[in-house]
């Protein structure tokens, strides 16, 4: 009984990776992609140093109600933010939630948004490529 | 007859009745469009559109790079759908007009939902104060902290 049980955990888990990993390789190489994307047209090396200092600056150059990405995503990556309205946002370090930063169109919709809101313009290509290289190593 | 003529005026004021009681609750029609779910819903709870007027929504969707307090600018093709989708549904778009057209003059477009007389009424005699500032609250845009079926548009809970 013992070794039918442990058959079946690592049946479970072998089903489970090999389920997950197309979809984990998948989301990888959109993610890349668009990574390169910015990367191309940047005018440094991508940095995740500099996407973490972005990510924790505070600049107060936009909206009043939004001086820094932390005041809604949080002080860390790993964890869930929350809106102003009260709802939450799931974390943005990549090795949390998987799917992040895998559609260039929503990719670019919050960068524009958010850039905005807090910077009081639009991020360079620069400035978004460190970013995603920061949460993408997180 | 006179047993029928008694019949009839029972029936007569049970409908009445019932028809009264109906107008009193607070159900809205859920919001049947993807786009709109999503792109309205992904910050706040996606408010039903009868809860404000055609023009008050005219005016937020062209004001979208600045959402109280937020940019939410969408791209064009989008932006005109929602719109479309939220003036068509609006307060006054139906002719015996909403409950949220209640009290609300000409003039007034307001912006919020929690402007309205209508929200003002049912919520400044109801409501406590210290309800507004628990924290699992949040804002007065979080509907769903007390109302819980407030995203298939049914308010009538309490």
């Amino acid at each position: 009984m013992k070794t039918l049980n442990k058959t079946n955990v690592i049946t479970a888990v072998v089903l489970l990776i090999g389920g997950l990993s197309p979809n984990l390789a998948s989301a990888n190489s959109a993610r890349d992609t668009i990574i390169s994307g910015f990367s191309s047209v940047a005018e440094l090396p991508v940095s995740a140093e500099r996407g973490k200092a972005l990510f924790e600056s505070s600049p107060a150059a936009g909206k009043p109600d939004t001086p820094s990405c932390t005041t809604c995503h949080g002080a860390s990556p790993m964890t869930s933010g929350m809106t102003r309205a009260g709802k939450p946002i799931e974390p943005m370090a990549v090795s949390v939630t998987a799917e992040r930063f895998t559609d260039l169109k929503k990719v670019q919709k919050w960068f524009r948004r958010n850039c905005k809101s807090v910077l009081g313009r639009e991020c360079t290509a620069q400035e978004k490529g460190d970013f995603l290289t920061f949460m993408s190593s997180r | 007859m006179f047993c029928f003529q008694k019949l009839l005026i029972m029936t007569f004021v049970s409908f009445l009745l019932t028809t009264s009681v109906s107008i009193a609750d607070e159900r809205y029609n859920p919001i049947d469009d993807v786009v709109v779910s999503k792109e309205c819903g992904t910050c706040h709870m996606a408010f039903q559109p009868q809860m404000l007027p055609e023009r008050s929504w005219e005016e937020i969707m062209l004001r979208l790079s600045d959402h109280f307090g937020e940019d939410a600018s969408l791209d064009s093709v989008t932006a005109n759908r929602i719109k479309l989708y939220l003036t068509s549904n609006a307060a006054d778009s139906s002719w015996w007009g909403g409950k949220f057209m209640r009290g609300l003059k000409d003039h007034m477009s307001p912006l919020r939902i929690t402007e309205t007389p209508h929200w003002i009424r049912e919520h400044n005699e109801e409501v406590p104060s210290w309800a507004w500032n628990d924290p699992s609250v949040k804002s007065k845009a979080s509907c769903i902290a007390c109302h819980p079926r407030a995203n298939r548009g049914d308010y009538d809970d309490d």
